[in-house]
Parts: structure tokens; C-alpha cells; sequence
């Protein structure tokens, strides 16, 4: 009796989280244009989908975006993981503190600091300005993934490396970077996630030239519900599911 | 010796010189935004004032500073409610199903908000699923109007949110030593006082990193309540956005941050002081 209860509990839950995107997906193979009814299944929808020039641009940028800022973040947080641990240095305790304020401060709140940084230096809004705010948000990311996997390792695996007279660049080379390599590709998947999803630091760093597809699909959503949105959002939540997988086994895989 | 040097001293300098240009000289600059005037032909200009910060004592932007922190509690508490049962079933799941029900709540958690929300306009819509089903089992005769509410809002903040309390949570119960639970017991607490006085204050870390991770957000993401609300609910993220985008008044949208930065890191001093009694607590 209890059991049943708790799996019913559960299921609840979860069906409250899975029910909306599977309606989602079923309603990308509508065929119709507004209605709920069901009007048979096609592929109208995805054809429509990969017909809009528009979108496949605004899919390019956003890919280009997140591979360049998912793996600056990822050398840069990586950095900073290995820099806390191994070393100690003047302003350590400010660093973290920094990358907790980073990871906590609201996202709106960093938008707009970058939107007057940009506008004092008068750099364009586009892809650059694009860049460095998302490298700026992944990289406390990567360094708490980075940093809770390299606080499980051995301590005395780097002295000894150290003892038999290796230099830091060799202990990089040879002993940190074999080991912690699973943890930073999950950090470069979260990276990648972040920037690909990312609405509300991008929406004040975007400029008119460099469409980007989150805030691509926001201004869809704005105008009205399409069922050309159903299949795009089903196809970037197929894309997520992949990532979701890719990390879980990435990070699973005991070194 | 020398290379050692060379290895340290490189990275950090990438380290610092990325941060303090792209993290505390931004939020520095919102700062001195905040004190600075603008007209219609400048998006900022000198004489250096207060105004902005004056401006806030309006009662319209404290009903809305009110209004979302009121949101933000209440979907907090409805996180919490809901997400810490849950938590604590998965963690205490049969080993053989509970990877697969840790996967399942990864991957909303995973999944652009964005879309979660949209996926929420189509269940409530008018002539969404809800409607329907109520329809057609005959409890309404006409369709609710669900979508561009108050509540439509916090359903979609829960909806999206509810992942970031679950996860936090769900660390922590796992790691709760069992064996503390069935000692209790044992020494003839009933199931509420082992809760309350056990279980609860050993997940205390895992509740107040949920609470946050959930808080912090109810309050920004403007998106939720522009798509679910309509214009009727505006949040303090709206009005922020709304200061910098449409009204292009750069300083009274920077006062508004800094004063709503201000309140959180109070949130968060407190939070922290909470966490070091606890701590102290778990050495004890």
C-alpha cells in the first residue's frame, strides 16, 4: 500500500514534467494548421522546418557560438579548477568566492552589466559581444565540475609525479589532464547546453546581424503558436536528449 | 623551477584578466550607471545623482519589488512541497530503476526553459489539453482561461524550476546515513519526530541549496511571465528588461539591479551563516 503510493506519487511528478513535450511531439506530426483535432500525421511541419533559410542561419550561429564558447570555457574553467587545487596563490579565496557570485548572480542582471561594458567599449553587438558572455557564464560551470572531480582524485598521485621529478607542464600533460579529461567534456557538454539554450543574457548582447536560435525561437513563441515551433522545439529536444546521454555516460566511465 | 613558475603564472592571468574584465568591471559599471542621468539624445550623461535610487520609493516599483519576491517565495515553497517527497522516493528507490529515474529528471533539467515553457502555452490554452479534457468530460460547459494568468505564471515557474530543488535535494538524501534513521526508530521515535528531528536537519543543506537555486530564477526569468502572463503580471526581470529595452532609461534599470543584488546577497549572507552553524553542527 505504501509502495503503491510513493510510485503513484512519483509518477505524478514525472508525468507532469514529460506530458506538455510529449504533446509537444505529438502535435509536431499534425497535420493541421490550428486545431488540437488530430487531422492524421505528416511530416509538414519538419518540411516547412527545413525549408526556413532563416532558421537554418539563426541554427548555424548558434552552433558556431556554442563549439567556440563551450570550448574557450572549457580550457579557461578547466585552468581555474587545476589553479585552485594545485596551487596557492594571493586572491584564491576571492576566486571562489567570484565563481560562486558568478554562478548565483542572476542571469539578467549579467546581461545588462554586459550590455554597458560592451556599449562603453563600443564593441558591436554580434557575435563577439556573443562570445565573450557566454564564455563568461560557462566558465564558473566548468570550474565546478572540473574542481569536484579533481578534489576526488589522490593528492598524493601529483606529489609523486612531483617526487620523481616531473615538471608542472609534464604532471598537466601526463597525470592531470588523462584523468580529468571525462570531466571536462561533461563541462564542455554543459557548456555547449548553456549557450545553446541561453535566452536572457543573449537577448541584451544580441545584435540584428547575428540571429542566434534561442532567441529566434522566442520571437516565434511571441507571435503565436505554429506548429512549425512544435517540430523545432522537437528536434532541439531530441538534440538535448542526445547531449543529456552523452554526458551521463561520459561522466560515469570511472577513469 | 623557472617553467613551474612560468605554467602558474600564465594561467592565472588568463583567469583573472577574463574575470575582472568580463565579471566585476561589468557589475562595477552597473553600479556607476545607476548614479548617472540620461535624456532623450544621450543613453547616459553626466551630472552624477541620486534620482534614480529616489525614483524606486514610487509605488509602482515597490508593489512590483513585492510582488516578485511574493512569487518567487510561493514558488519556492510549492518547489519544496512538491520536490522534497520526490526527492526522497528516488533516493530511496530500488537501486535496479533508480539510474533510470535520476536520468528522467536530468533531462528536463537539461532542456531549454524556453521550449518547456512553450510546451506549457499549448496545454493551457484555450483550446489546449486541460480545456479539452475538462470539455469533453463535461465538468465545464465553457473554456478556462488559463493562459495569461497569475497562475499560469507560477505554473510555469514550478514547471520549470522544480528540477533545481529536486536535484540539490536528491544529493543530499542520498548521502543521509541511514542507519541514524533506523537507529531512531529504534529507540521508539514515531516516523514524524525521526523526521523532524533527523532527516530534516541533516538535509538542511540540500533544502536551502534548492530554495536558492530555485528563488534566484523565480524572480528573473522574464520570459515566463511574458509568454504565460500576458501583460497583466510584470516581474522585477520585466521591468528591468523593460527599462533597457523599450523605455531606454539605462540608469533607473541599472538601480533597480543594484538594489535587487543587494537584497539577494543579504538572502545569501544569511544563507551562509545558516550553512556554517550546520556544519558545525554535523562535526559535533
Amino acid at each position: 500500500m505504501k509502495r503503491l503510493s510513493v510510485y503513484s506519487y512519483l509518477s505524478a511528478i514525472y508525468l507532469f514534467f514529460y506530458v506538455p513535450i510529449i504533446i509537444l511531439i505529438i502535435y509536431s506530426f499534425n497535420n493541421a494548421q490550428y486545431s488540437l483535432l488530430w487531422r492524421g500525421a505528416s511530416l509538414r511541419w519538419y518540411h516547412e522546418l527545413f525549408t526556413d533559410t532563416d532558421l537554418w542561419v539563426a541554427v548555424f550561429h548558434s552552433l558556431v557560438l556554442g563549439i567556440s564558447a563551450a570550448t574557450i570555457a572549457m580550457c579557461i574553467g578547466g585552468l581555474t579548477a587545476i589553479s585552485l587545487y594545485r596551487y596557492q596563490f594571493f586572491g584564491q579565496r576571492l576566486l571562489n568566492g567570484l565563481i560562486f557570485i558568478l554562478i548565483l548572480s542572476p542571469d539578467i542582471v549579467m546581461g545588462i552589466a554586459l550590455l554597458i561594458l560592451f556599449s562603453l567599449i563600443s564593441l558591436p553587438l554580434g557575435f563577439w559581444s556573443l562570445l565573450f558572455a557566454h564564455i563568461t557564464f560557462c566558465i564558473p560551470f566548468v570550474a565546478l565540475t572540473v574542481y569536484s572531480r579533481i578534489a576526488s582524485f589522490d593528492k598524493y598521485i601529483f606529489e609523486a609525479a612531483k617526487d620523481l621529478g616531473a615538471k608542472d607542464s609534464v604532471i598537466l600533460k601526463q597525470v592531470i589532464l588523462p584523468l580529468l579529461w571525462p570531466a571536462l567534456f561533461a563541462g564542455w557538454l554543459l557548456s555547449f547546453t548553456l549557450s545553446i539554450d541561453d535566452v536572457i543574457i543573449s537577448y541584451f548582447v544580441a545584435g540584428p546581424d547575428f540571429e542566434i536560435l534561442p532567441l529566434k525561437i522566442y520571437s516565434m513563441v511571441r507571435l503565436g503558436v505554429k506548429p512549425e515551433i512544435n517540430a523545432l522545439c522537437t528536434v532541439t529536444f531530441g538534440l538535448t536528449l542526445f547531449l543529456v546521454i552523452l554526458s551521463q555516460l561520459s561522466l560515469r566511465k570511472k577513469p | 623551477m623557472k617553467h613551474d613558475g612560468t605554467f602558474k603564472f600564465f594561467s592565472l592571468s588568463i583567469i583573472w584578466v577574463w574575470l575582472i574584465l568580463f565579471a566585476l568591471l561589468p557589475f562595477c559599471l552597473v553600479t556607476a550607471t545607476s548614479f548617472l542621468s540620461h535624456d532623450d539624445n544621450h543613453l547616459l550623461r553626466l551630472p552624477l545623482t541620486w534620482v534614480n535610487y529616489f525614483h524606486l520609493k514610487n509605488a509602482i516599483y515597490l508593489k512590483i519589488f513585492k510582488q516578485s519576491f511574493y512569487v518567487a517565495g510561493l514558488c519556492t515553497l510549492i518547489c519544496l512541497i512538491l520536490g522534497y517527497p520526490f526527492a526522497y522516493a528516488i533516493a530511496r528507490a530500488q537501486e535496479r530503476i533508480k539510474g533510470l529515474l535520476i536520468l528522467l529528471i536530468i533531462i528536463p533539467f537539461w532542456t531549454s526553459s524556453l521550449i518547456r515553457t512553450y510546451s506549457m502555452i499549448t496545454i493551457l490554452k484555450p483550446k489546449g489539453v486541460i480545456n479539452s479534457i475538462l470539455l469533453w468530460l463535461g465538468i465545464i460547459d465553457t473554456p478556462l482561461s488559463l493562459l495569461f494568468s497569475n497562475t499560469a505564471v507560477m505554473i510555469g515557474l514550478v514547471y520549470n524550476l522544480l528540477p533545481f530543488m529536486v536535484l540539490p535535494l536528491l544529493t543530499n538524501i542520498e548521502r543521509l546515513d541511514n542507519r541514524l534513521v533506523d537507529a531512531a526508530r529504534d529507540l521508539g521515535a514515531n516516523r514524524i519526530t525521526t523526521f523532524r528531528k533527523i532527516i530534516l536537519p541533516l538535509t538542511m543543506p540540500g533544502i536551502l541549496s534548492g530554495c536558492i537555486l530555485v528563488f534566484l530564477p523565480a524572480m528573473t526569468i522574464f520570459y515566463i511571465p511574458d509568454l504565460l502572463g500576458g501583460s497583466k503580471s510584470i516581474l522585477l526581470g520585466n521591468l528591468i528588461q523593460n527599462q533597457f529595452l523599450v523605455a531606454q532609461n539605462w540608469p533607473l534599470g541599472s538601480a533597480i539591479s543594484v538594489v535587487f543584488t543587494l537584497l539577494l546577497l543579504i538572502l545569501l549572507l544569511i544563507y551562509w551563516r545558516n550553512m556554517r552553524g550546520k556544519n558545525h553542527q554535523g562535526l559535533l
